[in-house]
């Protein structure tokens, strides 16, 4: 088992069609990865999951969990609105997300106990809204065709990441890997307006700006994956590796460096499974494969505690995670 | 539904939809859900775990499909699973931070998201559910039956009265965990024997709100109430009425339209609790309640 995983860049030359591939994949293009469908899903998938991943780390960090889940129900309603007036669906994607992230910004108002219940209560309510486009979709197609009743809604709340088109991937793969690069460029001044908001801006950090900035970056990464694990499942995304990497280390960039690993290999792991299991949908085994890990995370944390208190969390046991997660695909 | 018209003979009206089994039973699930979303939710509130209600409620849908799966009803499914959720959640030993808090809220997401996966699973492995995932999802009113009317109203009479036992100490523990815990207030326990209240309250109410809109039955009336009053009773009995004002009016539009019962009795929640704060921040402006 020495190198049958490739590396990202050639599974984005492997994606792209690049002939560079042949000579080092010959095994794994010959098998699985001759489906463009799953060329195409491991390559969004990537992205998303990597942006996911860095993108929760700071949501755990700031405690804004409830806002990151927030934002992945409104998608849902995004959409189905786009749908229902009859544009294109990412358009409500984005432009949904973008916009209740800005105004859960102004909700919260930069401030770090923010209101679940003003949150709540928003969300909740633009579910109920997504439910009334909904409606009004299937209502005005059940004219045309019959039998088509949730499809649509189905597959935007669980996602269908083995159904991406060409097109839908190349976006999926650009979206995610700006939101990566938007997180890495933040990360210095995001870190320390998250951990000392008032001493950041002292320091004449922008404090409040990086806030809505990371609001919206959290709106772009939420509005990409519920394309692919759908906007019920994106939690799995955002949460579970973050808070695995929480677990493991309290070191901030190898924290940050770990939950998007954990999230990468994690969705490796889940396409595979959905991939060799008939019948089990790929949104369910991604979604399950990031349980796992954070499960794992906390067991192996439990056991350190208990193990060597005076040591303090050291990141021994992140490496021997990535192991088991990572090699799956 | 489509065809039935609302006449604006009121009367008339109420005759014509009375004369439906189904719809008198719905509005009286929709009293009991109500009465106790509105106590449940009212100390959810004050304790501030309202992301853990809406995990415990989304909890219901893989417990409806679940049931389905293996042949039980699903009355069985929703309480089974959303109790076994509250159990894991009070459980497991809390990672530092209260509340809604990073890595908290991690597990608490964490847990969500996967067995609103696992829901998935069931609806995908068991093809032929009736009504589909949306009813599940969104709610639906169609088809109580006076059995499961009398579940509900068991098991919220049950709820009650633990609550009616714990009532004064949570009160307390809530308000001021330090203090409580100090004075020997069993701050721990109360928390876990709030967090199974919570998981049947979301079994209940998702039954009738559907999963994923039990917030706006649970949290919205509840947070409105306090909004208006700080004071425990007027605050409860104001939740209450509330509540159940969300969910008749919801019942009522919800016939008459083909919109899901979900979206009126989350529209009228939201807007009341808006309303409710735009009147206590004007109040608040023109001087008339101190801050």
């Amino acid at each position: 088992m020495t190198p049958p995983l490739p590396s990202p860049a050639v599974l984005l030359a492997t994606a792209a069609g690049h002939p560079l591939h042949r000579l080092a994949l010959d095994p794994l293009t010959a098998g699985p990865l001759a489906h463009p469908y799953l060329r195409y899903a491991l390559l969004a998938g990537t992205a998303i999951a990597a942006a996911a991943g860095l993108v929760g780390y700071f949501l755990v960090l700031r405690a804004q969990v409830f806002t990151g889940d927030a934002l992945s129900h409104t998608a849902f309603t995004g959409a189905l609105a786009a749908l229902a007036l009859g544009y294109d669906l990412r358009m409500g994607l984005y432009a949904g997300c973008v916009a209740v992230a800005l105004l859960l910004g102004a909700l919260g108002r930069g401030a770090r106990t923010a209101d679940d219940v003003a949150i709540g209560g928003l969300f909740s309510w633009a579910l109920g809204l997504g439910v009334f486009f909904l409606t009004l979709y299937t209502s005005g197609h059940a004219a045309g065709r019959s039998g088509t009743d949730g499809g649509a809604g189905t597959s935007v709340l669980f996602g269908s990441v083995f159904g991406l088109s060409a097109g839908q991937a190349y976006t999926a793969a650009a979206v995610g890997a700006g939101v990566c690069a938007a997180t890495a460029v933040l990360a210095r001044p995001l870190l320390f307006a998250s951990v000392d908001p008032e001493v950041a801006a002292a320091r004449g950090v922008p404090v409040r700006l990086l806030g809505y900035g990371f609001l919206v970056l959290v709106g772009l990464c939420a509005a990409e994956a519920t394309q692919a694990v759908g906007s019920l499942l994106l939690l799995g995304l955002l949460a579970a590796p973050a808070g695995a990497a929480h677990r493991l280390t309290a070191r901030p960039y190898r924290a940050l460096a770990l939950a998007g690993a954990l999230g990468v290999a994690e969705l490796w792991t889940g396409l595979a499974l959905g991939y060799a299991v008939p019948g089990l949908p790929p949104s369910f085994a991604i979604t399950a494969t990031a349980t796992a890990g954070y499960a794992a995370a906390y067991g192996v944390a439990a056991v350190r505690r208990r193990g060597g208190e005076g040591r303090g969390p050291r990141t021994a046991g992140s490496g021997g995670l990535r192991g088991p997660g990572g090699l799956g695909g | 539904m489509t065809s039935v018209v609302f006449s604006w003979n009121l009367v008339a009206d109420f005759r014509d939809m009375w004369a439906y089994p189904f719809m008198v039973n719905a509005f009286r699930a929709g009293a009991v859900v109500a009465v106790l979303a509105g106590c449940v939710g009212w100390f959810t509130v004050l304790r501030r775990e309202t992301f853990a209600g809406h995990t415990l409620s989304a909890v219901g849908f893989p417990g409806a499909a679940g049931a389905a799966l293996v042949g039980v009803g699903s009355t069985a499914g929703y309480f089974g699973f959303c109790l076994a959720a509250a159990l894991v959640l009070a459980v497991l030993p809390a990672p530092a931070g209260r509340g809604s808090g990073g890595p908290r809220a991690a597990l608490t997401g964490t847990v969500q998201a996967f067995l609103l996966a696992c829901g998935y699973l069931f609806t995908a492995l068991y093809k032929g559910l009736l009504g589909g995932v949306d009813a599940l999802l969104f709610g639906s009113f169609l088809g109580i039956t006076a059995t499961q009317v009398a579940v509900l109203a068991a098991v919220a009479a049950a709820v009650l009265a633990v609550l009616a036992v714990v009532g004064r100490p949570l009160l307390f523990a809530s308000a001021d965990p330090d203090v409580a815990a100090a004075r020997g207030v069993p701050v721990r326990a109360l928390g876990a024997v709030f967090l199974l209240l919570l998981g049947a309250t979301a079994a209940e109410v998702g039954q009738i709100t559907g999963s994923l809109l039990v917030f706006a039955l649970l949290v919205m009336p509840a947070a409105t109430a306090q909004q208006l009053t700080a004071r425990p009773a007027r605050g409860l009995l104001l939740s209450v009425l509330l509540a159940l004002a969300a969910t008749w009016l919801g019942l009522l539009a919800a016939y008459y339209s083909p919109c899901p019962i979900g979206f009126y009795v989350s529209t009228f929640s939201f807007g009341g609790y808006v309303l409710a704060r735009a009147a206590r921040t004007a109040a608040r402006r023109f001087g008339a309640v101190p801050a």
